[in-house]
């Protein structure tokens, strides 16, 4: 979505490392000595059963919480601890499980939200507005109605999105993270609670966003067929420990993968 | 340097110099935190159970007081009178409950606590409209609360305490006591825990929420009543005790919004912690800093901990 | 039929954007205006703009500040009139030590002080939030009303403890003091309450007003997008602090004429409170419904009894009125929570299709 600079990360090197990272809550060890990497210009899917410890593994890379040990590298830098904002600086965008939109907002003000970073007018110009702050807003304006085309969401930008159904509240608060122009997409169950003619659209949208804007995504998801047809490289989680990291064809033949879904077998030779 | 000293170590050697002073400011502080921590109480019983931060509960404890007094006026025997409030009290919570909880069931906390602003004001304009907007004299000797002050000489002087201050001690503490053992050992108590813990769960297990609620307004009620008869008892009955009452929001804080101990150990600290700051600290300041004192030692808290001393951690799942 | 949008096609981004993209919104947004610059001063009398339309601009001002911190950023409070009264102090010293300075420009400078002390208040917000963070304000009325008592360099060292305002004038014409004319004042007052009014729009439009209704709605995910919260909060607290100054500084100087402590106190707070509620919370617009109910209401309260004959003790309409404002907000706040602008836009949508149903 934006042009290529000398400070990028070249296509194919690693973007995003995450290395020997632990994190408990209280006594619960939600993450234990995870390593893996993202390459830019990759979709990389990170799957496991329940409570595996994908999403606490997004948080930790957004900056949501901080690990007890081990570092993250991202863009060549090794990152201090740092807030969410700072994450979002440093150029991650994120989405929920359970949606984060802002629910007394149009769908248009929502998105235009996503661009609060880009906009760098002052406030001395925010209160007088006319001149050069509606020449920032309707210059935004004009991106964001780009990624509401691309969306297929021009139909609904006047609405609050309390209002909309929960497949259209989704991709809102996909376009958001798209405002942000991201370095690093990261979806949580981007295609939780979708039917199938959704599903395909949100897919759609996935490999649209990453081909065409060379963006880097890392998604959690449910769906096996989804993640087989998405996805570059799978890392598989359980109970916070890394079992497989690999091309989806060969972790869908992984035993302990296998295993981890479907349980012990009992008397029965595998 | 001579301020640092009046700060830091004056009020110290002062303590000290004049200790049966210390135990007297200690005592107020005790009986007036003994007080506020029995508006806290009723603040917590409806936090616990209905979510609603009841910004009434300070006007429940004049009117409680005033329809007493009102009664009373009228020719109703005292104790009559006292029978007669508490049914009052009930119909208040009825009402509460029916045309102010169930039609604004589902909105949002901050609605439900603007509401509880318009009962303040409809309290307000109906006590006084019934009763007189003039400030009353609490029954006290019609209700056998005891008067007079006690002496006791020692600690290098003497120490003086009103009797109807160690009555309402005596009584709050046992208004503690039964309300302990109500929510832990009856069914309506467990009930009420149940709904504390989640509206829908406790549906779910066919707890009837509308009941529930007149049940601990209705409490909150006697609790007012309660606070009312003590604080009248020490002083008269007047609106200003509305603003005062205000004072239980720093103890809330202090013990966190659903914490019974919570609301007795906030108040004891924010009745203490303000009688001694007025009495050591507040001549440095020109006097009357009790007005704010209390908000300042809750502020300071809150940047330590949010959730209060007891207070239950508020935790933001993403 | 009136308010149809048939043939108004917007062509342009900026114009899609505008804060009154409809043509019949434009035109009732000047007959409005000039009903109140010039049909007003000409033809109202006396007691019209000393007792009704100063103090609901005044009012509207000061509910258009809390509006912008509780309504619009999601951050309760209960101080404003505490920051109103540091407004009018600050005017009032700054007057005294600068005479010869404007006092218009006095009362636009002693926002600033506010927005200062506001800012300080505000700092709390970063770890306590909600209720907590209420009354943490609290704590700011309570201090800064001891304050206005307590310390009588503010009050210049009257004896009666109240500020006592000293005239002062523009070109030749009185604007404080006992001799400045109603007129005179209601314009002064409608002046400044109309520029800041469109300040206010030009930021609640524009990307600041999205960050803050970002923070209101949910301040996690506004600190995903990049948005720094304690930053957001306190520009809050100051932008909203200033409206609050200066209203309060207006009211001392442009309609009281002096003041005591006690018109900052909190039951004041509350009443600006309720103006936002029964307005509409997070609606410019909503601030001056709420201002003009909750003020203009006992006003008619009292003119009503009279009007039908009936004598009623003033002390007997004063309890009424409390009785009527409590009902009037649960009622509010049980049929339509979102308040007054709410309505007012439901009343626009059904003239749209008027006179069809739906």
């Amino acid at each position: 979505m934006r042009a290529p600079s000398a400070g990028d990360t070249a296509l194919g090197e690693v973007l995003l490392a995450v290395e020997d990272v632990s994190l408990s809550f209280g006594g619960v060890r939600a993450l234990t000595g995870v390593s893996f990497d993202i390459r830019k210009g990759e979709i990389r899917a990170i799957i496991g059963p329940n409570g595996a410890g994908k999403t606490s593994m997004l948080n930790v890379v957004n900056g949501f919480y901080q690990p007890q040990s081990g570092r993250i590298t991202f863009k060549g830098e090794v990152r201090k601890a740092m807030r969410p904002y700072a994450a979002a600086r440093g150029g991650i965008a994120r989405t929920f499980q359970n949606l984060a939109l802002f629910r007394g907002m149009t769908t248009l003000d929502n998105i235009l939200a996503g661009r609060a970073l880009k906009m760098r007018r002052g406030f001395f110009w925010q209160l007088i507005r006319h001149g050069p702050a509606l020449a920032e807003e309707v210059e935004h304006r004009r991106r964001v109605e780009e990624i509401i085309d691309f969306l297929e969401i021009a139909a609904i930008r006047k609405i609050p999105v309390g209002r909309l159904p929960y497949g259209l509240q989704k991709r809102v608060e996909l376009g958001r993270a798209l405002a942000m122009e991201p370095d690093l997409l990261l979806l949580d169950e981007p295609m939780a609670g979708m039917n199938l003619e959704e599903k395909e659209d949100m897919s759609r949208f996935i490999i649209d966003v990453n081909q065409q804007y060379g963006t880097t995504i890392a998604l959690i998801e449910h769906d096996m067929g989804v993640v087989m047809d998405l996805s570059d490289r799978v890392v598989v989680l359980d109970y916070g420990r890394k079992i497989a990291d690999a091309a989806p064809d060969n972790v869908k033949k992984d035993e302990n993968v296998i295993r981890a879904y479907l349980g012990q077998p009992h008397g029965v030779s595998v | 340097m001579h301020l640092l000293y009046q700060i830091f170590v004056d009020p110290f050697v002062q303590m000290g110099a004049a200790p049966d002073l210390f135990a007297q400011t200690l005592w107020d502080g005790l009986v007036a935190g003994v007080l506020y921590a029995l508006i806290a109480l009723g603040f917590v019983l409806i936090f616990k159970a209905s979510g609603v931060f009841n910004f009434a509960q300070g006007i429940m404890v004049v009117f409680a007081a005033l329809t007493l007094v009102g009664l009373h006026e009228h020719g109703v025997p005292a104790f009559l009178a006292l029978g007669l409030t508490i049914v009052v009290m009930f119909v208040l919570a009825f009402g509460v409950e029916r045309l102010m909880l169930r039609p604004l069931v589902n909105q949002s906390d901050v609605i439900l606590f603007m509401a509880t602003f318009g009962l303040t004001y409809i309290l307000i304009g109906f006590g006084q409209l019934l009763f007189g907007g003039d400030p009353k004299v609490m029954i006290a000797n019609e209700l056998y609360l005891p008067s007079g002050e006690m002496r006791f000489k020692g600690l290098g002087g003497f120490v003086s305490f009103q009797k109807i201050d160690i009555a309402a001690v005596i009584i709050a503490s046992l208004m503690v006591a039964v309300l302990a053992v109500f929510f832990q050992r009856t069914r309506i108590g467990r009930a009420l825990r149940a709904v504390a813990d989640s509206h829908q769960a406790a549906l779910s297990v066919g707890i009837s929420l509308e009941q529930i609620w007149v049940i601990v307004w209705f409490a909150a009620g006697v609790v007012a009543l309660t606070t009312g008869i003590m604080w009248g008892a020490r002083s008269e009955v007047s609106f200003s005790l509305q603003i005062i009452a205000l004072k239980a929001l720093p103890v809330l804080i202090l013990g966190g919004l659903t914490s019974i101990p919570g609301a007795i150990v906030g108040g004891l600290i924010i009745g203490i912690g303000e009688k001694l700051g007025e009495f050591y600290w507040g001549p440095l300041l020109g006097g009357g800093i009790e007005t704010w004192f209390a908000y300042v030692i809750a502020l300071g808290f809150l940047v330590f901990r949010p959730q209060g001393l007891f207070g239950e951690k508020i935790i933001e799942r993403i | 039929m009136l308010y149809r949008e048939v043939g108004q096609y917007k062509t342009s981004y900026a114009a899609d954007m505008a804060v009154f993209p409809i043509l019949q919104d434009r035109i009732g947004l000047g007959v409005i205006l000039l009903v109140a610059f010039v049909g007003i001063p000409l033809l109202g009398n006396d007691f019209l703009l000393q007792a009704v339309m100063i103090p609901f601009l005044i009012f509207s001002l000061a509910a258009i500040g809390l509006n912008l911190l509780t309504g619009y950023t999601g951050l309760l409070s209960l101080g404003t009139a505490a920051f109103m009264g540091v407004g009018a102090y600050a005017c009032l010293k700054l007057t005294t030590y600068f005479p010869q300075v404007n006092i218009i420009v006095w009362i636009i400078v002693s926002g600033f002080f506010s927005a200062a002390v506001g800012v300080l208040f505000g700092l709390p917000s970063l770890r306590i939030k909600g209720f907590y963070l209420a009354v943490a304000t609290l704590a700011a009325q309570f201090f800064l009303e001891w304050c206005f008592i307590r310390i009588p360099w503010l009050f210049n060292y009257a004896i009666s403890g109240a500020i006592e305002v000293p005239k002062r004038t523009l070109a030749g014409m009185a604007l404080t003091g006992p001799t400045a004319t109603s007129q005179t004042r209601y314009l002064v007052v409608l002046c400044i309450v109309v520029l800041l009014t469109w300040v206010a729009s030009n930021l609640v439009h524009g990307r600041i007003g999205r960050m803050w209704m970002s923070v209101r709605d949910m301040d996690l995910a506004a600190e995903l997008i990049g948005i720094r919260l304690l930053r957001a909060k306190l520009l809050a607290f100051a932008v909203s602090s200033f409206y609050c100054g200066v209203a309060g500084a207006m009211l001392v100087f442009l309609w009281y004429g002096g003041a005591e402590a006690n018109v900052f106190a909190i039951d004041q707070s509350f009443l600006i409170l309720f103006m936002v509620i029964i307005g509409g919370l997070g609606t410019l617009i909503g601030s001056f419904f709420g201002a003009a109910l909750i003020y203009i209401l006992p006003i008619v309260l009292r003119l009503v009894p009279e009007a039908l004959g009936l004598p009623l003790y003033p002390a007997t309409v004063e309890h009424l009125q409390f009785l009527i404002l409590g009902v009037l907000i649960i009622v509010f706040l049980v049929v339509e929570p979102s308040g007054l602008a709410r309505l007012w836009q439901i009343a626009k949508q059904k003239l749209r299709v008027w006179p069809f149903p739906y």
